[in-house]
């Protein structure tokens, strides 16, 4: 009887020190469609809508707890089949049971409407339930974790499409897949060259191959390829909807390091009948950009799930094996890593969620925006120019915090997973224990849905150009009345004026040094960011409190070494690659 | 085919988490002190129920007997998929035993009419009788199959089920109406539905609205807490939300053969066991040893 909501006492703090309500408020509209909602299950108002996300989130943590961690190991182990011959997957029978659980749950229509059989959640309580998910089984997230599919066909497709499929995704009937990547257009999805192509009716027939596609066995794919084979970049590429049928075909299923349970798929399409979604060449720089950037923060959840798994087992082992006449949290060496882990978790998980906070404002703005845009709308003109500001400003938050939570998210849970191994020595090194699987289930993170590479490009430009001003700048004003507190907000406020010093110093080096330097000053952005993030914790909690201060003397060590490095500006991994790099190796 | 089911379900103390003010100093239960819970067969049971329900349609209506309270496996029963609540709550049913409590649930099965199926949990944990599923069935007049494992198939007016007898499982075949008791090892029970939970969440039955009313006007007189009762609960019928409760009148019961009056259990005697060591014995690492032991363990019925 284990309940991954109720026994996480960080998840349940931050369920209450967030302002649910304010989110609830804008997601269901002031509560307006509690009268005569056709539905029936439309909240009243701010408790009622937080009481539901409360239920919701003890249901799913059950259900992590009770039916989904237990699967865990046996679908490591077995993972999924290949039918070559018929060119299908059949999922491993525990991952169905998996998916028949939350489907039971009303899980898989987390966040759509209540029209089409959806729980209309926030984007917030969607990251908190795949974060829990994970924890249980990270590679069954990838299928929990997909729903973003469903979110784009409602964001992009038309009417008849969003009737059709819709429910089906809430009903649990069918999963989806994003189809993007290819043999050679990984990160540079510009490159991609699958063909789209009209019959003299006007179908849409799709042709080529997709690799390393998650749950590319799954019945809904959103497929990226070119309409326009005259543009050769990313104006060319428009999004589609194929269906599973005899037209496409599962060519290999990969053998993977981790996430076993995870089907990743390599697929040929073979005139694939295919519908358009929304407009022609929109398909990589509106539609997938969206996509990814809510996959992004499924990321970061999968990546606090999994790293506290690692943790719970470190910190179970750290108490209980007896060296040296006591337990061996008590050597110096383990307490440090252990509390290390559960800091860099806590504040990863500060971040995440701010994160899918600033999501949901940034969702529901653009929602009231479309529905003027529409006629339906009530605001007035000053009302309407103040939202599109608002817009403007919180899409530029957005592309800041979204890169920055799935980088450090994931590169924290590589570390977590990894030191947990380190805890547990020989016995973590071996498959008696987890902890060796959620390293391995860890290792991915860092590198789909975009690697931490891509993500510290995005977030560096949110650092250097007014993002981390105007967001830490707000946190800035705020007064603790507590010395503590107070006193290392005065320390953050001075680490942002190292920041900035350092980013002006990047700058009059020339763009690629932006490169070059970004991981540092993200690095020490992050500090920033989530040590203010801690210090409104602790301003309601004792141990948070305490969690604030070791975090923030911590890190402000290393922001300080960082921007040390970058007035250095040594640029010898550019000029001096060749020599430093040495010779290719020679295949023998 | 569509198959009617009803599911008797009883809210019980939850054993499993006893706190040091479990026992009253006369030990009895001290039932206030302790959680409820849903008693875990019978919502193996409700599995049970659902599960065919999905395969073959038709309905599945929740039975408790209890005190208002029960409301919460009732509420729980609509949350993972019940079609219909029925709390059956009177004072003058308390203290019935399974004599009682099995002629209570008999007549409201009667009254609830049409049915091809009665399931129970096989036992509740507060009592460990077991008895009140088979007992029902005898007062039925309907046929009983215990220890469900596995409904094979339902065709027509039969069932075939697979039983678990122990050390084996016997197949059988039984005709509709009748009546299931279920193990825990029979299925798992689906997790309750988030959106029928967001839909049913304030679902109630009356005497909870009364409880409820009591205590937001705690200066009313009678009459006016009476008002305010009808009103909510009218409110409740009004948008499908309350839980239909009734009394032993309602059922057409006896009253003789109800609570303390229809029930000839006595307890004759409370032995507390504890459980102590008494020395060792030592077995050969050898075949030879091992195989005494399992001898003498068969010998002394603590294993097989």
């Amino acid at each position: 009887m284990a309940n991954y909501f109720l026994d996480n006492d960080d998840i349940q703090f931050l369920f209450k020190h967030i302002d649910l309500g304010e989110l609830a408020r804008l997601q269901e509209d002031g509560f307006v469609h509690a009268n005569g909602d056709p539905n029936g299950y439309a909240p009243h108002d701010a408790a009622d809508a937080v009481d539901n996300y409360r239920r919701v989130l003890e249901i799913i943590g059950e259900v992590a707890g009770d039916v989904v961690a237990p699967n865990a190991e046996q679908v490591d182990r077995d993972g999924n089949t290949h039918n070559s011959d018929e060119g299908t997957v059949t999922l491993h029978p525990l991952v169905q049971e998996n998916l028949k659980r939350l489907t039971q749950a009303d899980m898989m229509g987390f966040t759509l409407p209540r029209r089409y059989g959806g729980l209309n959640c926030p984007c917030l309580v969607y990251t908190m339930a795949t974060e829990m998910i994970s924890r249980a089984d990270t590679s069954l997230m990838n299928m929990f974790g997909l729903q973003g599919i469903a979110e784009t066909i409602y964001a992009f497709a038309n009417d008849e499409i969003k009737d059709e499929v819709l429910p089906k995704f809430a009903r649990g009937e069918v999963t989806g897949a994003m189809v993007l990547t290819e043999p050679d257009a990984g990160s540079d999805l510009q490159a991609v060259r699958l063909r789209a192509f009209q019959d003299e009716q006007g179908n849409w027939y799709l042709n080529g191959v997709k690799r390393f596609i998650t749950n590319g066995c799954g019945e809904i794919l959103l497929v990226l390829a070119r309409s326009e084979p005259e543009i050769a970049d990313g104006r060319g590429l428009s999004l589609f909807l194929a269906e599973r049928s005899e037209r496409v075909k599962v060519r290999h299923l990969e053998s993977k390091l981790g996430i076993h349970g995870s089907p990743t798929c390599e697929l040929v399409f073979d005139n694939t009948p295919c519908r358009l979604i929304g407009e022609r060449q929109r398909g990589l720089i509106t539609y997938v950009m969206a996509l990814m950037n809510g996959a992004r923060v499924g990321i970061a959840a999968q990546s606090l799930g999994v790293a506290e798994a690692a943790y719970r087992l470190a910190r179970t082992y750290a108490r209980t094996r007896q060296q040296f006449g006591g337990p061996i949290e008590r050597l110096p060496a383990v307490a440090e890593m252990v509390t290390d882990m559960k800091i860099d978790i806590e504040v990863g998980r500060a971040l995440c969620y701010e994160t899918a906070r600033v999501c949901d404002l940034e969702n529901n703005n653009l929602r009231i925006l479309e529905m003027q845009s529409r006629g339906q709308g009530s605001l007035d003109k000053d009302e309407e120019k103040r939202r599109k500001q608002l817009s403007r400003s919180l899409k530029r938050m957005n592309g800041m915090l979204t890169p920055m939570s799935k980088y450090y998210c994931s590169e924290m849970c590589n570390r977590v997973a990894y030191d947990a191994i380190q805890v547990l020595g020989g016995s973590g090194y071996i498959k008696d224990y987890a902890a060796e699987r959620h390293a391995r289930d860890a290792r991915i993170t860092t590198i789909y849905e975009g690697t931490s590479q891509l993500q510290v490009v995005a977030a560096v430009r949110g650092v250097a150009s007014g993002s981390l001003d105007a967001w830490a700048g707000e946190h800035e004003k705020r007064v603790y009345g507590d010395p503590l507190l107070d006193g290392l907000k005065q320390k953050l406020i001075e680490a942002r004026q190292q920041i900035n010093e350092a980013v002006q110093f990047v700058k009059s080096k020339g763009p690629s040094q932006l490169d070059l330097f970004g991981r540092k000053l993200v690095d020490s952005a992050l500090t920033v960011i989530m040590g203010h993030l801690l210090l409104g914790q602790g301003a309601v909690d004792e141990r948070k409190k305490r969690v604030a201060r070791r975090f923030i003397e911590r890190d402000l060590a290393a922001l300080r070494m960082n921007c040390e490095r970058i007035h250095a500006a040594d640029t010898a991994p550019l000029d001096e690659y060749a020599l430093l790099a040495g010779p290719v190796p020679v295949a023998n | 085919m569509p198959y009617d089911s009803i599911v008797c379900v009883k809210q019980v103390p939850d054993t499993a988490n006893i706190t040091a003010e479990a026992m009253k100093e006369d030990g009895t239960v001290n039932r206030g002190a302790l959680p409820t819970v849903f008693n875990p067969e019978d919502l193996h049971a409700l599995e049970a129920a659902l599960a065919l329900r999905d395969e073959y349609g038709g309905t599945v209506t929740v039975l408790s007997m209890g005190p208002p309270k029960a409301g919460d496996v009732l509420r729980d029963s609509l949350f993972r998929g019940a079609d219909r609540a029925i709390l059956l709550t009177d004072r003058r049913a308390a203290a019935s035993d399974t004599l009682a409590t099995s002629y209570i649930l008999a007549q409201a099965i009667k009254t609830i009419g049409r049915y091809d199926l009665v399931f129970c949990g096989r036992q509740a944990i507060d009592g460990d009788t077991a008895q009140v599923g088979p007992q029902c069935a005898e007062k039925l007049g309907i046929p009983q199959i215990t220890y469900l494992q596995e409904v094979i198939g339902v065709h027509d007016r039969s069932i075939r089920v697979r039983r678990n007898i122990g050390r084996g499982w016997e197949i059988v075949d039984g005709r509709l109406p009748l009546l299931i008791t279920v193990l825990d090892s029979a299925n798992r029970p689906r997790p309750q539905g988030a959106r029928r939970v967001m839909r049913m969440k304030r679902a109630k039955v009356p005497a909870e609205v009364a409880a409820e009313v009591k205590a937001a006007m705690p200066n009313a007189t009678d009459e006016q807490r009476a008002a305010e009762t009808d009103r909510r609960v009218a409110a409740l019928r009004q948008s499908g939300l309350l839980i239909e409760q009734w009394d032993l009148d309602r059922i057409g019961a006896d009253l003789q053969r109800c609570g303390l009056a229809g029930s000839p259990t006595k307890v004759h005697r409370i032995q507390a066991i504890v459980l102590t060591k008494e020395g060792y014995t030592e077995i050969a690492p050898t075949e030879a040893g091992v195989g005494q032991m399992i001898h003498e363990l068969v010998v002394d019925r603590t294993w097989g």
